[in-house]
């Protein structure tokens, strides 16, 4: 019953937030509103027992990505954005490709209806709650899963020595 | 009926109690950084409320309270007003998870009490999720006053947190692989059974931690957010009475926070010296009510007088020498110490 009404609490704010997000006219005010949808997901991996996640979805998303959002939202000139249009009125197109992506996700719903029945009672597996969440995620990440988080991190160098590359001052010679 | 004492009442109880201890101690550093100021530069400081001015907190908080409360005409109203409470509360909230004291402390009328309000399994990443999360109070806060120098200094923040905080998770890992485990309980009982603190093992994570601790907590000589000389107060410039003294608790709280993460992973927590060796009178320092806290709060004030005196002796760093600091030096020796020690660890125990 407790952990219901945390799921539904989290899941409000996290959508009302979300809707916040892309509605709002000042752009500060969206980086605000999309810090209360990050908790808030944490805060439904909190309720399903994946503390460890919960820990790295803030860390990462509020105290990495989130700072690094604000600080480039600081460099432009707020106030001009505020008068600009928001919307840019193709209401046909974007009717379109709503209604496709509806029909996606409800397709996808469909062909997985079963899985959502849920047991009456969810329990955490016996041994998440022995070894501890952190190991366990560790585990999983180092064996069954080894190549696609190698494969990730190798997009993630890839991505830095790009951003590197970019961002240099090119001396004389090169050019 | 005792479920509600054990999960409810107990866990009230001791929150407020840290809650008020560490608002209280946040009000004595404001003293005594003024009183280590002054005798570093052979002053007497405030000498005149109360005897030997130790009332002087009380006169400041009274003061901060009557101010008038200024919004620039210009500023944000909204983000003006939350971005000290960011600031704040993660700066608070992470007390819940420091260990005053083992898990085993005492026992009332049959309630079994421990030292700390609670102990997650991943209380490390917790504690830096968390404080990680005050920085956007800073940032929104100088964005907010729209005011030059207070989006200088908040800029400065960010490029700042952002480089530190990567060195400082680099430099608690260390620590992470001799115990085994996240959980900050686990640790200070990992350097128990050791026998000795992890400083002796860890000198260099120890001393990367404490360095990127000062630079995450905006003090000297890593203070350039606030940079008085050049930025009037920084990110704050524009804060005035009870929003100013806000941040300013969040600063000082941080600085507890950071003394007692160093304490705790480095220094042994609420273990005494030798905290293996047994002797007549080592075991009598042990049977002292409330031992572990007095080791516990003896260690942390040691950090948090190495913080006073690093601001009053060490000048500023240049924000080109900040950078080149935290991506040259710190942080690829922190991944050097964690190669190191993993190393080591693997050779030694297989």
């Amino acid at each position: 019953m407790l952990e219901l009404i945390l799921f539904y609490t989290f899941g409000t704010i996290a959508v009302v937030s979300a809707i916040l997000v892309i509605t709002r006219h000042n752009v500060v005010h969206s980086a605000a509103f999309l810090g209360a949808t990050l908790f808030a997901v944490a805060g439904i991996f909190l309720t399903l027992q994946a503390e460890f996640l919960a820990g790295v979805q803030v860390i990462v998303y509020v105290g990495g990505i989130l700072v690094l959002f604000v600080f480039v939202i600081m460099l432009i000139a707020v106030e001009r954005s505020v008068h600009e249009r928001q919307y840019n009125r193709q209401r046909t197109i974007a009717l379109i490709t709503s209604a496709i992506l509806i029909v996606e996700i409800a397709y996808g719903l469909y062909r997985g209806r079963d899985s959502l029945i849920l047991p009456s009672i969810v329990t955490p597996p016996a041994a998440a709650a022995a070894v501890g969440n952190s190991e366990q995620v560790g585990t999983a990440l180092y064996t069954s899963y080894l190549l696609p988080f190698e494969i990730a991190s190798i997009l993630l160098l890839v991505a830095i020595v790009g951003a590197v590359v970019l961002a240099k001052k090119r001396t004389p010679a090169e050019e | 009926m005792d479920f509600a004492i054990d999960y409810i009442l107990i866990p009230f109880i001791k929150i407020f109690i840290v809650f008020n201890v560490v608002a209280g101690v946040v009000a004595l550093l404001t003293l005594a950084e003024r009183k280590v100021a002054a005798w570093i530069q052979v002053r007497l400081g405030p000498m005149r409320v109360g005897p030997y001015g130790i009332l002087q907190p009380l006169a400041d908080g009274l003061k901060l309270m009557l101010k008038e409360d200024i919004v620039p005409a210009g500023a944000d109203k909204w983000i003006f007003t939350l971005a000290p409470v960011i600031s704040l509360v993660p700066a608070f909230i992470v007390f819940a998870v420091i260990p005053f004291g083992p898990a085993d402390g005492f026992t009332i009328l049959g309630h079994k009490i421990s030292y700390f309000i609670t102990d997650l399994n991943i209380g490390v990443l917790y504690v830096l999720s968390i404080s990680s999360v005050g920085i956007i109070g800073i940032i929104l806060g100088g964005w907010a006053s729209n005011s030059k120098y207070p989006l200088l200094g908040a800029l400065r923040s960010a490029a700042q947190m952002v480089s530190y905080e990567v060195a400082l998770g680099f430099s608690i890992i260390g620590v992470l692989i001799l115990a085994g485990s996240l959980s900050l309980v686990k640790i200070v009982e990992a350097q128990k059974a050791a026998g000795f603190w992890y400083v002796f093992l860890q000198p260099v994570g120890f001393i990367l931690f404490f360095a990127c601790g000062i630079a995450e907590t905006n003090r000297a000589p890593f203070d350039l957010p606030e940079a008085e000389s050049e930025l009037v107060a920084g990110f704050h410039t524009e804060y005035s009475g009870f929003r100013f003294s806000l941040y300013f608790l969040a600063e000082y709280a941080s600085m507890i926070v950071v003394s007692c993460m160093a304490v705790t992973l480095f220094w042994g927590g609420w273990l005494r010296p030798f905290p293996s060796v047994h002797s007549v009178v080592l075991d009598f320092l042990d049977a002292i009510p409330l031992a572990p806290l007095f080791w516990f709060a003896a260690k942390v004030v040691v950090f948090i007088y190495a913080y006073l005196w690093f601001r009053w002796t060490w000048p500023r760093y240049r924000y080109d020498q900040l950078m080149k600091v935290g991506w040259q030096w710190l942080l690829p020796l922190a991944m050097a110490n964690v190669i190191v020690t993993a190393v080591l660890v693997l050779l030694l125990k297989g």
